[in-house]
């Protein structure tokens, strides 16, 4: 069973304004799909999981300077800026 | 069409008037497989190219790029409202190897929404129609990169596979593509949807312009620390293989009819016997919820303040990023990225998330198991024949019909999609599974079978 609270909730956590007719259409799909995931449950055997299909180990590198964005290419996508910098919405609310 | 017939277009005509006859074909086309043509661009390359300036193995080739793969200075929407006036500033790495080889980048292709559907019906720029008939769906995500390839409006193209988004519109346009190993081609410069499932691969019209794309694009990137470094060279190698049919992925009638035919052909010279894979019956699921949740940590980034698409009035963070989310994403996409939220939320992450990471395991041994006596996998790519725009309306019959193609990307192995023929005047794929790295076996299987079919 999904709720209409579980997707308030999830809209809530994604960051996602949903208005009330939105909701209840989520909800009916999420119930579907959610009934659908549930035959995970029909998995008896515990193995350990695969988080990354290949054997990758970190890679390192020297702690030196390298190439990067200059200023102006890393602020020509935003939309509010200010002397050089990005303005971002209010935090403290 | 293919490479060799380019080149003797462009022989007798010039690079030039080849390019914009290409040009003219994609003004008047119905497909909308293009969210960006770069006519300006490609013909002032076309006119180096004619002068002799332009050099490299692919010099002079029209080659479309999916518009989830980053070109500096050219616009990479991922088909969505929220990067619709987005320019990167670098460009991916393929697309780094493309320029240096002489490629044309003739224009960036339409797609599902950040890659998520199997139709392109979910782009904010609207569906691709397939070239065989323009009520039906050329297939997603990577839709446009099919199309044109079967359209003659490019003649490579790079996609993107995620659960089967290269296969998928490779079998609804009747043309090759391929999914490489995870690791092969590096997806620095690929907007990414789920990291660990995806990789950048090369569509065509022939087996032998396949390889060599594969050729140019993968090899080593310091830049993905997924990225194996190991480089790719097409060797053309004639031999018997043992041939192994999943039980578990069929089609409907229309698919089975053409697939038995070709798996009748594939006899004449291959060994080939039946093979059961008990976990694809929950590879869907898993992957799916794999899929999900990294999409939602993934899309997080989009907050309309450093990019892409923003409101003209800061507010409070909460209000703003939920605001620019809510305008500046399509449904589908906003379904994955709750639905992962929900898979990864306080309570349920042993439920969904880490049961089908283990999932993943015993796909991944059924695939190991089955590998030590086979060369190669086959199945249908798609149940289906290229589905009626509109026909998939409900969001898990859609995710349903990548049945097929999900257990190889939860595995991380190569597969291709090979034309095999025509049922009811709309083409059918078939799919080819190798083991990790096996990337010459499977061209070499998919070169004699689609010169057979």
């Amino acid at each position: 069973m999904v709720s209409i609270e579980d997707v308030y909730h999830t809209a809530e956590l994604a960051k996602i304004e949903i208005t009330e007719e939105q909701a209840e259409k989520f909800r009916k799909e999420f119930e579907k799909i959610m009934d659908y995931f549930n035959i995970l449950d029909e998995v008896e055997e515990d193995v350990e999981p695969t988080f990354h299909v290949l054997p990758i180990t970190n890679v390192f590198r020297e702690d030196v300077e390298g190439e990067c964005l200059s200023q102006e290419e890393a602020l020509s996508n935003a939309k509010h800026k200010e002397e050089g910098y990005i303005k971002g919405p209010r935090v403290v609310e | 069409m293919r490479i060799a017939e380019w080149k003797e277009k462009v022989e007798s005509h010039g690079c030039y008037d080849a390019v914009s006859e290409i040009l003219e074909r994609i003004e008047k086309s119905k497909l909308n497989a293009y969210i960006t043509v770069c006519k300006d661009d490609a013909l002032k390359m076309a006119e180096k190219y004619d002068r002799g300036e332009l050099k490299g193995r692919l010099a002079g080739i029209p080659v479309a790029v999916k518009d989830n793969i980053s070109t500096k200075g050219i616009l990479t929407t991922c088909a969505s409202k929220m990067l619709s006036d987005y320019k990167p500033v670098f460009d991916a790495h393929v697309v780094e190897r493309l320029k240096a080889e002489g490629a044309i980048i003739i224009g960036k292709a339409n797609m599902d929404e950040f890659a998520m559907g199997t139709t392109t019906e979910t782009s904010y720029y609207g569906v691709v129609r397939n070239p065989y008939d323009l009520d039906r769906v050329a297939g997603g995500s990577s839709g446009g990169s099919a199309a044109v390839i079967a359209a003659n409006e490019a003649v490579l193209s790079l996609g993107s596979d995620t659960g089967g988004s290269i296969r998928c519109p490779a079998s609804f346009c009747g043309i090759y593509g391929l999914k490489p190993t995870y690791g092969l081609v590096s997806r620095y410069g690929l907007i990414p949807y789920a990291n660990s499932l995806e990789q950048i691969g090369p569509m065509a019209d022939s087996i032998d312009d396949l390889a060599l794309l594969l050729e140019v694009i993968a090899g080593k990137d310091r830049r993905d620390s997924t990225n194996s470094g190991k480089e790719f060279k097409f060797v053309p190698k004639d031999r018997k293989l043992k041939v192994g049919v999943i039980a578990e992925m069929g089609g409907n009638e229309d698919v089975m009819k053409r697939f038995s035919e070709a798996v009748e052909v594939i006899r004449e010279k291959h060994e080939v016997k039946e093979v059961s894979m008990p976990s694809f019956k929950y590879a869907l699921a898993a992957y799916y919820i794999i899929a999900m949740s990294e999409a939602s940590s993934n899309l997080a980034r989009y907050d309309g303040v450093r990019y892409g698409y923003a409101l003209e009035k800061l507010d409070s963070w909460r209000r703003y990023f939920s605001k620019v989310r809510a305008e500046g994403f399509g449904d589908e996409v906003k379904r994955r990225i709750m639905l992962g939220s929900y898979a990864l939320s306080a309570g349920y992450y042993g439920k969904y998330y880490l049961k089908a990471q283990k999932v993943r395991t015993l796909v991944i041994r059924d695939f190991n198991k089955v590998f030590e006596e086979f060369d190669v996998l086959i199945s249908p790519t798609m149940p289906s024949l290229p589905f009626k725009i509109g026909e998939l309306a409900d969001p898990l019959t859609m995710y349903k019909a990548d049945v097929n193609t999900v257990p190889i990307n939860l595995a991380g192995l190569p597969a291709l999609s090979v034309p095999i023929g025509f049922e009811r005047g709309l083409p059918v794929g078939l799919q080819v599974i190798g083991n990790y790295f096996s990337e010459n076996t499977l061209l070499n299987f998919g070169k004699w079978l689609g010169e057979r079919m």
